[in-house]
């Protein structure tokens, strides 16, 4: 959505873009900022190498008669512009990357500016900030928008949006839900329009099985973002993981998996203790994990489905080293009727030709291949069509009936409700908060998760 | 369903499938059977035109004098199915030819003079795997700086003195057995050997893996860096039979090797069908590009054209490889 408007990607079709009035269109970014809209995004842009000014003015610096680039102006331009943003102690030439991120931010900020913006779109601009910060920057929004910018402030934090908002509106899906004044609202009303509803039509249950506790982990620690972390699993139980983008949830994952190992904590499974040091020792515990992105680090795209779905357990088809190829694919046919993966005919096709549910399909083939006990799924239906989406929920129910434990990172709120028998919610790397099916609620998973890092220290 | 039954089992095909067969042959060994159909069509055209082209001798002198570069193609098709590059490899042959040749006239049994460039080879290939694989530089830049130290030491050991006096118990590459020249038998057992591994063994398919997409390699539980650290010393290994082969040619061991041999063998694993961006390819077709070079360089003396052509002959087959596999590539995404 963004990135349309900033003309980073076309609409793809229809949809009319009005400035002032006046229809436009953006084939590039450079139309839209002539246009009058400057985009801060989340991930910041800048060039650590070059200076505040070379920053700010790349791509449009101000032009002495010859071509050349006018530094004085330059300079006393970006002065202004940090001036007017309260950074009174910057230094124009100052490299970009001794700067702390808010002080990036404030760069970034200026450089939308000094396109003389006249909408500024600012994505998750916190997202990255500590709290102090964070303020500083609500005043210099509040100044932007004295001074007649207009602003849309993109943020899943509530306090800011009550903060700063004059109108809010709330998408989900690709899908306009709802634009109100801000007064209109309260918090509880804009969670449940974010999440909305039908969860129980989307999502058959089937009544779980739950057996004894097949894993514990106690204190994990793991970088920055996996802080202190303990908790259970059930056999037949599917664990639910909520967070937010960034909260620490595959990083938990990445852990447990042993992709990068927890650094403190005991882990148990089946009530022995064992230390997780590769994905190799994972799997030979019975673990399994179905990565986030299944491009990156879940399929060898140019091998084909059967050399994909055997990857994994390959080691224990082999004699002497030598794979029984036919053995292999019978395997890999067999896997593919059973999760319903549609190929081309065969499963000797190319992984990367299939489509991203029939490759998610593969994915998860190729660790129910490893016999696991315990499967983690990452974003299990994350770039799914919809019928495979109901397709993969339908084989984890059925998983889980046959013992199989599951932990489920989704940042999908109605599949966590709708899948997990118990919701576990990770902020800031932290567990927030378990909480059980019957108690869970769109709203009280969805506070517990946008809880701001202030509430969580006081708690 | 079918995909089941056959696989594997060659036997048992119906007439019907016949034309599945060889459709599956040319999508999986395409490349390959380009490559054959070039060298045949080449020893053709240019027999047909001098005769003498086809002698037995002629045949001989092109395969048996460029064996050394498709067995050293063999670990360097490897190398880059894993994902990774090497361009010391011409050098390393140098540094391994003259440690044959001195132990070799230094009066040592002469199989230590042929064991000794395969273990030094592998030996000093591990040092470069272990910083890629465990350091994680960049294969270019560890070859690059091998590069430069094992020639820079060639040169300020022996001081460009060649080495002569080789004992004829040593001179392996210049056995007939059967009249065929002995290179010929190592470069085809060695080929079929290396094929038969990569295709066959979880550990050759791991390389694929690797190469296809070293993360997800990774995250399904491949131990990459041993697997990385050891495809560098089995091509530290080639390099060293590529060496035994190539200085029991002559009489003497030069402190040179043929300049560029390192691009030489890079290109045939590359015209042969191995994927520079790693994950794709096989050992067979490097050996056939290595001796469609041959054939080149030989027909093009026979048609009285300069040799020097052969450099911009070659590159114009690796520019259009390279645009091949990437588009290709981009067709799959």
């Amino acid at each position: 959505m963004i990135k349309i408007l900033s003309g980073l990607h076309a609409p793809d079709s229809g949809g009319v873009i009005e400035i002032e009035g006046q229809p436009v269109s953006f084939s590039t970014t450079r139309d839209a900022s002539r246009a009058g809209i400057a985009t801060v995004y989340q991930e910041l842009l800048l060039f650590p190498e070059l200076t505040i000014t070379e920053n700010i003015f790349l791509g449009h610096s101000p032009r002495r008669r010859w071509g050349g680039i006018d530094w004085a102006e330059a300079r006393s331009r970006a002065r202004r512009l940090l001036d007017s943003l309260d950074c009174y102690a910057l230094d124009t030439d100052t490299k970009v990357s001794t700067l702390s991120v808010a002080q990036r931010q404030r760069v970034e900020i200026a450089k939308a500016l000094s396109h003389d913006a006249r909408v500024l779109i600012m994505d998750e601009p916190t997202a990255s900030l500590p709290q102090a910060d964070v303020d500083q920057l609500m005043d210099v929004v509040k100044k932007l928008r004295a001074q007649g910018v207009a602003i849309i402030y993109v943020s899943h934090r509530m306090s800011e949006i009550f903060e700063l908002a004059d109108r809010v509106t709330v998408l989900r899906d690709g899908a306009l839900i709802g634009t109100h004044a801000i007064d209109e609202v309260d918090e509880a009303k804009l969670v449940s329009m974010m999440v909305g509803r039908a969860i129980e039509q989307l999502f058959p249950k089937v009544e779980p099985n739950i057996g004894e506790v097949v894993f514990e982990a106690e204190g994990l620690n793991c970088g920055p973002l996996v802080k202190n972390v303990s908790f259970s699993l059930r056999r037949g139980e599917i664990l639910g993981v909520a967070g937010l983008i960034g909260s620490g949830r595959t990083e938990l994952a990445l852990a447990l998996f042993g992709i990068t190992p927890a650094t403190s904590g005991t882990i148990r499974v089946k009530g022995k203790q064992e230390v997780i040091r590769s994905p190799r020792s994972a799997r030979d515990l019975g673990i399994a994990y179905v990565p986030e992105d299944r491009g990156l680090q879940g399929l060898v795209k140019p091998l084909p489905i059967s050399q994909n779905i055997s990857m994994a357990s390959l080691d224990r088809m082999t004699t002497f080293s030598i794979i029984p190829f036919a053995e292999e694919a019978r395997r890999a046919l067999a896997a593919v009727k059973r999760l319903g993966v549609r190929s081309r005919g065969d499963v000797h096709q190319a992984v990367g030709e299939l489509s991203g549910g029939n490759q998610q399909k593969v994915v998860v083939a190729k660790w129910l291949e490893t016999q696991p006990e315990i499967l983690i799924l990452d974003e299990p239906t994350r770039g799914v069509d919809v019928g495979a989406k109901a397709e993969i929920h339908a084989v984890m129910g059925e998983l889980a009936q046959k013992g199989l434990a599951i932990i489920m990172i989704s940042s999908e709120l109605p599949e966590v409700l709708g899948m997990s028998d118990r919701i576990m919610v990770i902020n800031n790397g932290s567990v927030v908060e378990t909480i059980d099916r019957a108690d869970a609620t769109p709203e009280s998973v969805g506070m517990a998760m946008t809880a701001e890092q202030k509430k969580m220290d006081a708690a | 369903m079918m995909v089941a039954e056959d696989n594997g089992s060659f036997g048992r095909r119906s007439a019907t499938s016949r034309a599945g067969f060889f459709k599956k042959l040319y999508t999986e060994y395409g490349q390959e059977i380009v490559i054959l159909g070039a060298i045949i069509v080449l020893l053709i055209v240019v027999g047909s035109y001098n005769p003498r082209f086809l002698s037995v001798r002629n045949l001989n002198t092109i395969f048996a004098g460029n064996a050394y570069i498709a067995v050293a193609a063999i670990g360097m098709s490897m190398v880059i199915i894993t994902g990774h590059i090497d361009v010391s490899v011409g050098a390393l042959i140098g540094v391994l030819a003259t440690i044959s040749g001195t132990i070799a006239v230094s009066g040592y049994p002469v199989w230590l003079a042929w064991l000794a460039p395969v273990v030094i080879g592998a030996a000093i290939n591990m040092v470069v795997g272990i910083l890629v694989a465990y350091a994680r530089i960049p294969s270019i830049v560890v070859t690059l700086g091998m590069m430069s130290i094992l020639r820079g030491g060639l040169i300020s050991v022996t001081g460009g003195d060649w080495i002569s006096g080789l004992p004829k118990s040593f001179m392996i590459s210049q056995l007939k057995p059967f009249g065929v020249p002995a290179p010929i038998y190592f470069m085809v057992a060695l080929t079929l050997l290396a094929a038969f591994w990569m295709r066959y063994s979880a550990f050759g398919r791991s390389l694929y893996a690797m190469g296809g997409n070293a993360e997800a390699a990774r995250a399904t539980g491949i131990p990459i860096e041993r697997r990385t650290m050891i495809v560098f010393m089995i091509h530290g290994a080639f390099a060293g039979l590529a060496t035994i082969l190539f200085a029991t040619q002559l009489q003497i061991i030069q402190s040179t090797v043929p300049p560029n041999l390192e691009l030489t063998v890079i290109t045939a694993a590359v015209i042969g069908g191995v994927s520079i961006l790693g994950g794709t390819g096989t050992v067979i077709g490097s050996t056939f590009a290595a001796i469609l070079f041959a054939t080149i360089g030989s027909a093009l003396i026979f048609t009285n054209v300069s040799a020097y052509w052969l450099r911009a002959v070659i590159g114009t087959l690796i520019l259009v490889t390279v645009l091949v596999d990437v588009m290709r590539r981009r067709n799959k995404r």
